[in-house]
């Protein structure tokens, strides 16, 4: 029986990380949830086991039910009837079983019927559930709005709804609509209040995944004559109360199980969620990072399926007397992709544990005041996580979408035939680049971290890591890309110019994500190469040889990245710009 | 109304993933080269007695196991899915049963359990593909048996209805409780594991078990309820020594054969009516089918 947790070592490898000892005890507050609980783990290897143990229930029902399920949700997709959506029937299968397994709400405290996962073991699961149907895994995933809820919700709010996630209800964010895409600002969604202090929702909402679910976090505008995202507000709709119905689902080109739903609110009675007015400036923001690791998650779980589709038919595929994985052509393809998969897999995990170091430590700022080192230890991990997420965002759904084409490119002619799973993958793909963001967006939010010099901060922690003697060179020639990277910010930097910045960002960021995967890769590798574990050790092996070709891979990318800045002077931007 | 619901699960090698090394030179099974799993048409019978429990809350359901102690392994796993406890029949005396030592055996824990209302078991353990153990144990407990269930279609006035899946169709029928059900694998699939009881009930041990656990972690099952396994042998069951183990056991194995499909058993056609009616005719004359 497939289980796609056990059979992919690299994810045991990730989740056993050093910093991974901290998080859990802050997480689990020095363990003293065990007297309460009696699931709540004792000590640091009891916390360890169950996230290994729960990753198992998660890779078997990804392996089967959902895997099996996702060229029928593919076809079926799901519908509308008289304003509700009915998922396609494996959909609805694959939500009863995940619903049974226990796995909703996996991040919520254990007060709330939650599992007090730590976030690194809850997006090992999202990458494992976007391995076996990408579209599912958007469903899921959306218990990550739970956290928001949990974050800047009342008490009262937390009782109410959280427990209802935990048991298996589903969640939506509504934000965008029809003139407000990536500019949210321009949401127009209105709240009024009434005499008794309730609020009622009015208007239209677009492209909303799970727009029928039973618990929705609204965007609108509550300030009557504002026009910024100041006068936005966030709310909480619960389907029980009615109000809100599906106009239509749109017909997708890819996650076509995921409903992706035009939504109609007529006086729908909703309740404020937080503060007035801070609905986009702070709540959004923060529902929207948690959802960009998500993708992240998604992204690598997409490059891992693309990876082993494409070796599979490979090395099955006969042509000119033997298995097309034979030819260097073939070859090379596949270790790059291989590359670029386990290169954003070192960028997630390690985003991941900086989100989840700098939650632990706000978590536990709700309960008592931080000693002053702790304070300057979350706002450090905070740092670390504005700047890898969007980094991480950007690059593995960018990479996804490299592996998702090589796939079909391996496959040759089937591949364009629908009789093969990577036609569905490389449509499936096609949206990590896009939403929660498009990659545009996650470069405008990185952009800031590679000139206060937050990037390079982190690479000089990862060159003072120890590394195997076989990554050695490769150290090496990183230490050399480092130097190219500082010189295409300096010129940029010291041209002081905000077009050209813009125009710049994409290759920095860029040349930031290729040198920090590189290094990632380097340390990660090096730590475990000698693991007790063997199937760690194994992993680790795979990670050296993904060094390798993922440095070669970057020194060409930073180079010309590197020679386009050096280049190309603000004088040449005219050639590039369209009369408005 | 809430029913003590007993499943009888047994664990088996996994004989559906045979690969070269799966039998030794004597032609008996290698244990060591196949992983031990719970009988896959066993689990669709805890499934049909956890939908009972649904159905009727305030019902346990108990797993009852015999083997060796390792076997321990087969009830967490039940209750993992939403059994509530577990037994695990084990004694020397016990080794080397086969089906009708082994009925007798595991009638013998079911009566000394006493207060049961359903026992519920596979069809058959792939290990042996008899089918014989949960007719015997009826006929042992002197009650009535439904074979071949699919589902359990309701529960009242104490009878139970279930259907069955028969070579030539689907049959109803009902029967009073106390009964033994034993279900297909054409049944519901079983639940999945449940994170919370996963790491809930890991520490759930035997008694065996428990005295190779470290003292810490003694002290933690006994902290916490429900976390003990219970182990029951042949004496505690007052089982007859003359009909447990090799002694009880009729049944001697006079030889064992390993078959090897060759090539030339292999039978090639053309898709076209006329030779598929003639594969057909030969299939029935042979009595491969029909």
């Amino acid at each position: 029986m497939a289980n796609y947790y056990t059979d992919n070592p690299a994810l045991k490898l990730h989740l056993n990380h050093p910093l991974m000892r901290k998080i859990v005890g802050l997480k689990e507050r020095d363990y003293t949830d065990a007297e309460k609980f009696d699931y709540a783990p004792v000590d640091f290897e009891d916390a360890m086991d169950n996230y290994g143990r729960v990753l198992e229930i998660v890779g078997e029902l990804c392996g089967t039910t959902i895997a099996e399920n996702a060229e029928g949700v593919d076809h079926e997709g799901p519908k509308v009837e008289n304003g509700r959506v009915t998922y396609a029937s494996g959909t609805q299968q694959n939500l009863d079983a995940c619903r049974k397994a226990g796995l909703m709400g996996m991040a919520m405290p254990r007060r709330f019927g939650g599992l007090n996962f730590p976030i690194t073991p809850y997006i090992m699961a999202a990458d494992i559930v976007s391995r076996a149907d990408t579209g599912f895994e958007n469903l899921w995933g959306l218990q990550d709005c739970a956290e928001t809820l949990y974050e800047f919700g009342s008490d009262d709010q937390r009782e109410r709804f959280i427990p209802r996630v935990c048991a298996g209800e589903t969640m939506s964010m509504d934000l965008t609509e029809p003139d407000a895409g990536s500019d949210l600002q321009s949401v127009m969604l209105k709240a009024t209040e009434q005499p008794d202090g309730t609020w009622v929702l009015n208007g239209v909402k677009r492209f909303i995944t799970n727009g029928d679910s039973d618990i929705h976090l609204v965007l609108a505008r509550s300030e009557d004559g504002t026009k910024d995202g100041r006068g936005l507000s966030m709310f909480i709709y619960d389907k029980r109360q009615g109000g809100v119905t599906v106009r239509r689902i749109e017909n997708k080109m890819g996650i076509k199980g995921s409903p992706t739903c035009e939504l109609v609110y007529k006086n729908a009675k909703a309740e404020l969620c937080g503060s007035r007015r801070m609905g986009l400036i702070k709540y959004v923001m923060a529902l929207m990072n948690g959802a960009r690791l998500g993708i992240a998650a998604q992204s690598v779980g997409v490059s891992e399926i693309a990876y082993r589709e494409a070796l599979a038919y490979a090395k099955d595929r006969k042509q000119f007397g033997k298995a097309i994985i034979e030819f260097p052509a073939v070859a090379e393809m596949l270790s790059v992709m291989k590359a670029k998969l386990d290169a954003s897999r070192c960028l997630l995990y390690e985003t991941a544990r900086y989100v989840d170091m700098y939650k632990a430590y706000e978590d536990i700022a709700r309960e008592r005041s931080l000693t002053p080192d702790e304070r300057k230890e979350m706002k450090q991990y905070n740092k670390l996580a504005d700047a890898c997420t969007p980094l991480a965002k950007g690059l593995t759904s960018e990479y996804c979408n490299q592996n998702a084409y090589d796939c079909i490119q391996v496959h040759g002619g089937s591949g364009f035939m629908k009789d093969y799973a990577c036609e569905r993958v490389y449509r499936d793909a096609r949206i990590t680049s896009i939403y929660e963001g498009t990659t545009q967006l996650q470069v405008v939010a990185a952009i800031r971290h590679v000139f206060t010099g937050t990037y390079l901060q982190l690479v000089e922690q990862y060159a003072a890591m120890p590394v195997s003697d076989e990554l050695v060179a490769q150290k090496q020639i990183l230490e050399g890309l480092v130097g190219q990277y500082k010189a295409a910010v300096a010129k940029v930097h010291e041209t002081n110019d905000t077009a050209y910045t813009d125009f710049m960002a994409r290759r920095l960021v860029e040349m930031a994500g290729n040198i920090v995967m590189g290094y990632l890769l380097v340390t990660d590798a090096s730590r475990n190469a000698a693991s007790e574990d063997n199937e760690v050790a194994a992993a680790a092996a795979e990670l050296t040889r993904s060094a390798k070709v993922y440095v070669n891979l970057a020194r060409a990318e930073v180079a010309r990245n590197a020679e386009f800045v050096a280049n190309v002077q603000p004088a040449d931007m005219a050639a590039y710009t369209y009369a408005g | 109304m809430s029913l003590n619901i007993i499943v009888l699960a047994k664990q088996v090698p996994d004989t559906r993933n045979v690969g070269k090394d799966a039998m030794k030179e004597d032609g008996t099974i290698n244990r060591a080269a196949l992983p031990a799993i719970f009988n896959p048409e066993d689990l669709n019978a805890l499934e049909q007695a956890l939908l009972l429990k649904d159905a009727n809350p305030g019902s346990t359901v108990t797993m009852l196991t015999m083997g060796l102690p390792r076997a321990a392994e087969v009830v967490r796993e039940g209750i993992f899915r939403g059994a509530d406890k577990g037994i695990v029949l084990t004694d020397r005396a016990l080794g080397g049963a086969d089906t009708l030592a082994t009925s007798y055996s595991l009638a013998q824990a079911i009566k000394k359990f006493g207060n049961y209302d359903v026992v519920l078991c596979g069809r058959q353990a792939i290990d042996g593909d008899t089918a014989q153990v949960g007719p015997q144990i009826a006929e042992k407990l002197g009650i009535p048996q439904v074979t071949y269930a699919e589902e359990i279609l309701g529960l009242e006035n104490g009878k139970v209805t279930v259907k069955r899946r028969l070579e030539s169709g689907v049959e109803t029928v009902k029967a009073p409780l106390p009964c033994v059900i034993t279900v297909n694998g054409s049944a519901a699939e079983c639940r999945p594991r449940n994170a919370r009881r996963v790491m809930q009930y890991k520490y759930a041990v035997s008694p065996s078990e428990k005295a190779k656990l470290s003292e810490e972690r003694q002290k933690l099952v006994e902290s916490r309820p429900g976390l003990d396994i219970e182990e029951w042998g042949a004496a505690f069951v007052e089982a007859d020594p003359e009909q447990i183990g090799m002694a009880g056991s009729p049944t001697k194995v006079k030889a064992i054969e390993n078959v090897v499909f060759t090539a030339k058993e292999c039978l090639a056609l053309d898709n076209d009516d006329a030779q598929i009616e003639c594969l057909v005719q030969d299939l029935i004359k042979n009595h491969t089918i029909g």
